[in-house]
């Protein structure tokens, strides 16, 4: 690799050859605002809030695609990118919908973070304003295209990640969105809901409905853990409020999955708090089932297996629990005398 | 899988058969769209038109329980044409002049006659698979649901070897793991034979040093597969019997024989987080905890050791499965106290030598590692059977097709076939009670092809009856050209529809696998759609 030497805010950074501006700042530590950057997409530069200044440079060129060269001063928060970025930001602002007060994105949209971070709290532009109908009408997930900025972040994850293209830019100009062909709802598109586009929205465009209203970004926790469905093993975040999970997302350090998921990983974890769950031992008695105690249904449990004798008793342990789990399971009955221990791994 | 989905995307060629990767393992579909995207080749070897076939350069059309023959057929056009690769055949295996004698039949012309393909569609899949560099196999169920299971495996690794294809990035055998801890549930043991890591229980070494670590003289003689247990229960011999999450009542073939040897049973202990189908025939339910509410560890597909982490405090009463699990050990007078996941996850490492070097902390901070993991200063393996093959040198097995134990009749015209849809997971004792998932899909239908529907005189939506030698359902028609005539196809995940009453429980005489994916079946109409 060959190594190039760039000054950033005045910070000497050793960089590789093929890195853009943004790489090389990340690799000083650097943050830059991005809305249609993504590490894991095709560079677009489409959104312009990532122009840096360079210096001998006569344009602000986006960081995100604009590769560096050996010697290159970059500054970053100069005061012609910065205005450069306020004015960005103030004509997003004129047709965005400015609610978020109910936003369930607020606290973690990069629009709020900006606005935030540069001070731009009203526009100077008179915007239309968008109006377009939220459409709700799938079970997973809501598309309100007012809030849309336009990175094109979604229809990226969905052409280039998925491989479904549901979505796509429909229409030029002030009219533009994003959108399934013809104007249809998702579900009559090639839409599968892996909901990888309400992960990547860098805005509140894009709502998972099983955690609408469910907790506020700050208040929720995220646990790293593994898919319970297939075995693919994709790691996602649990999204925890108190005792109940509230969402979930994929995480991307996962090696299997990058991050990637599908309708099941992300939309599939309610089961965990049905009202069906079982809460409390039960035994039989009658033909019914009656709660119990733990002592008293593993007494009974312990004095069955007693009796039937190592021949005579047998288990099937499971392909969805855990290797602890599994471990012990097969353990016990072999401790029983019984190595009719098996699993429907072949089902 | 020998190799890694990370891999796949590299790959020359992707040979797809017996998987629909985009519905039963989407994010590894989104891989191989990606693969294709880079160039790669795709071959696609299935009885119904799935969405991959779409983008195959050559999709085979097979009918169901014929692939050993196509998997010959493969090989016999690589060997006339002189495609393989001799250096691989001489140096890294054994027994090739047999198989190149066994497959000398298997002409494009015959296999064609066998299976209901193209001849010509076999040579042309045969010479780009052999043509790639990196070729690379996916299958599933597919493949091994069969009662020639276990021979449609080795005719594939015979493929696999005659061109090199295994031993190196982005090519290998990849069987695609159902489940999300099948791999670590066969890895920890949970299977008749072995003890965790496919140490044999009849092998008296590893009998001896589990019987050490145990502090008891164990049974050293094979226990029951599943199949057998049922049949135990049955006639008697088995009395009692565990069950943690799983529910045989759906996901079993014949249900009705499986119900009769529930019944029949003195005593069956369910352990699971809902009342399932099977825990409805249960003397006692044990509540257990969902995998958000425990701490461990699950293998994917490609033998990656993955941590699990607890996010939320039990619901109720219920009990880490493990814990369960220790409490009624301790009942039976064992003496176990394990602290914690971890504390158990020690003590499988220090008996499993592929687990050797793996501790909780490395998950954690490696992302996971892949087995074999001998020691902790081992990266794990990203790809088996790199310069050699575990038992030395690669064998080729001899294979013979050999027909399905049911093929269509007069009274049973058509061939049933079962498989997975994108939304659910298997008996959907968890997606069925997930609302989006529940609200977006349902129910279940019959796929049956136009021709068929038509001189049935059935249309879609319409009611239909599927009966087999074993049982009958109900079930709404869809017709679709996406299975070929003669063959029909449901998924197995409605309890409404279960559509394991018609399957059938022969197995295969080695892996023990039951035929799910044929039995021969009659269609009826019963009633018109219902008016909308
Ligand atoms: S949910 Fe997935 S498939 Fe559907 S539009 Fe979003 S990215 Fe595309
Ligand atoms: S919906 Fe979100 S991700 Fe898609 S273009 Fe709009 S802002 Fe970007
Ligand atoms: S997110 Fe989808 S592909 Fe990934 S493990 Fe879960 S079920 Fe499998
Ligand atoms: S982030 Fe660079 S142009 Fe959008």
């Amino acid at each position: 690799m060959t190594k190039l030497n760039v000054t950033i805010n005045g910070l000497p950074v050793e960089a590789e050859a093929g890195m853009t501006i943004l790489e090389a700042a990340e690799l000083a530590g650097i943050d830059i605002p991005t809305f249609c950057h993504d590490p894991q997409l095709v560079g677009a530069g489409a959104c312009r809030i990532c122009i840096v200044e360079v210096e001998n440079a006569r344009n602000l060129p986006a960081s995100c695609v604009t590769p560096i060269w050996d010697g290159m001063v970059i500054n970053t928060e100069s005061d012609r990118a910065v205005q450069a970025r306020k004015a960005n930001l103030s004509l997003l602002l004129a047709n965005h919908p400015l609610d978020c007060l109910t936003c369930e994105k607020s606290g973690a949209c990069s629009l709020q973070d900006y606005c935030y971070k540069y001070g731009v709290s009203e526009t100077d532009y008179v915007g239309e304003g968008k109006d377009y109908a939220v459409e709700d009408s799938n079970p997973f997930y809501e598309r309100d295209m007012n809030k849309c900025i336009l990175c094109g972040k979604c229809a990226r994850v969905c052409h280039e990640i998925n491989g479904a293209g549901a979505i796509d830019y429909a229409f030029r100009g002030f009219t533009s969105t994003i959108s399934p062909a013809f104007g249809e709802p998702v579900e009559n598109s090639p839409c599968v809901f892996c909901g990888m586009c309400t992960d990547i929205c860098p805005v509140g465009a894009l709502t998972p409905k099983l955690s609408k209203g469910k907790g506020r970004v700050w208040e929720i926790n995220k646990v790293k853990t593994i898919c319970p469905y297939c075995g693919t093993g994709c790691a996602i975040d649990l999204h925890v409020k108190g005792n109940e999970i509230v969402g979930a997302s994929g995480n991307r350090e996962g090696l299997a999955n990058k991050g990637h998921v599908c309708v099941k990983g992300h939309y599939g974890w309610d089961f965990v708090h049905s009202p069906d769950r079982l809460t409390k031992p039960l035994i039989k008695k009658d033909g019914k089932f009656e709660e119990a105690s733990w002592d008293e249904a593993l007494s009974l449990v312990a004095d069955k297996f007693k009796a039937a004798g190592a021949e005579g008793l047998a288990g099937l342990s499971s392909a969805r629990c855990t290797n602890e789990d599994n471990y012990l399971f097969q353990k016990l009955l072999r401790m029983m005398g019984s190595n009719s221990v098996d699993h429907c791994a072949r089902l | 899988m020998t190799n890694s989905i990370d891999e796949v995307e590299n790959a020359d060629c992707l040979l797809i058969s017996g998987s629909n990767t985009t519905e039963a393992h989407p994010v590894i579909g989104y891989r191989v769209r990606k693969a294709l995207k880079n160039g790669a080749k795709l071959i696609v070897i299935e009885p119904r038109r799935i969405e991959l076939a779409d983008y195959a350069d050559v999709f085979v059309q097979i009918k169901p329980g014929t692939n050993e023959a196509i998997f010959n057929g493969l090989l016999h056009v690589i060997i006339k044409e002189d495609l393989y690769d001799k250096e691989f055949v001489a140096e890294r295996t054994e027994g090739f002049e047999e198989v190149k004698a066994a497959v000398e039949k298997y002409t494009p012309e015959y296999v064609a006659e066998i299976t209901g393909a193209n001849a010509e569609d076999i040579v042309e899949a045969a010479r780009i698979y052999a043509a790639a560099d990196k070729a690379s196999v996916l299958y599933t169920m597919g493949i091994t649901q069969h009662s020639s299971g276990t021979n449609n495996v080795l005719a594939i690794a015979n493929l696999v070897m005659a061109t090199g294809n295994i031993g190196r990035e982005s090519t290998g055998m990849n069987p695609l793991r159902g489940q999300n801890n099948v791999q670590g549930a066969c890895d920890m043991g949970a299977l008749p034979v072995v003890f965790t890591g496919y140490q044999p229980v009849v092998d008296p070494a590893a009998n001896e040093k589990f019987s050490k670590a145990w502090g008891v003289s164990l049974n050293d003689k094979p226990g029951l597969t599943v199949t057998e247990i049922f049949k135990g229960a049955k006639d008697g011999t088995v009395k009692a019997v565990y069950i943690m999450g799983e529910n045989p009542m759906i996901s079993d073939a014949d249900l009705n024989h499986l119900e009769e040897s529930l019944d029949k049973l003195e005593f069956l202990v369910v352990q699971d987080i809902f009342l399932t189908e099977t825990a409805q025939y249960a003397d006692v339910v044990l509540p257990a905890c969902t995998f958000a509410e425990k701490d461990g560890t699950f293998v994917n597909t490609e033998r990656r050791v993955q941590k699990v982490n607890k996010a939320i405090g039990p619901i109720g009463e219920s009990k880490a499965d493990w814990e369960i699990i220790m409490a009624l050990a301790n009942k039976l007078g064992i003496d176990w106290n394990y602290g914690s996941a971890e504390d158990v996850f020690k003590e499988i490492t220090s008996l499993t030598p592929s687990y050797a070097g793996i501790t909780y902390q490395r998950l954690e901070e490696e992302e996971g590692i892949q087995w074999p993991c001998p020691t902790e200063d081992h990266p794990g393996t990203k790809f088996l059977h790199q310069g050699k093959f575990s038992r030395g040198l690669g064998k080729f097995h001899p294979i013979e097709h050999q027909p399905p134990a049911e093929s269509p009749d007069e009274d049973y015209p058509f061939i049933l076939t079962t498989g997975r849809n994108l939304y659910h997971y298997h008996t959907a004792s968890m997606t069925g009670r997930s609302k989006g998932i529940k609200e977006f899909s349902f129910e279940d239908t019959l796929r049956i092809n136009p021709e068929d529907a038509a001189a049935l005189g059935v249309a879609d939506g319409d009611m239909v009856k599927v009966a087999s030698r074993r049982g009958e359902i109900q079930v709404k028609a869809e017709i679709t050209d996406t299975v070929g005539k003669g063959v029909v196809f449901m998924t197995f995940h409605f309890s409404d529809s279960p559509v394991n009453k018609l399957t059938n429980c022969v197995i295969d005489p080695i892996a023990k696998i039951p035929e799910l994916k044929v039995s021969a079946v009659k269609v009826e109409k019963v009633a018109e759609m219902a008016a909308k």
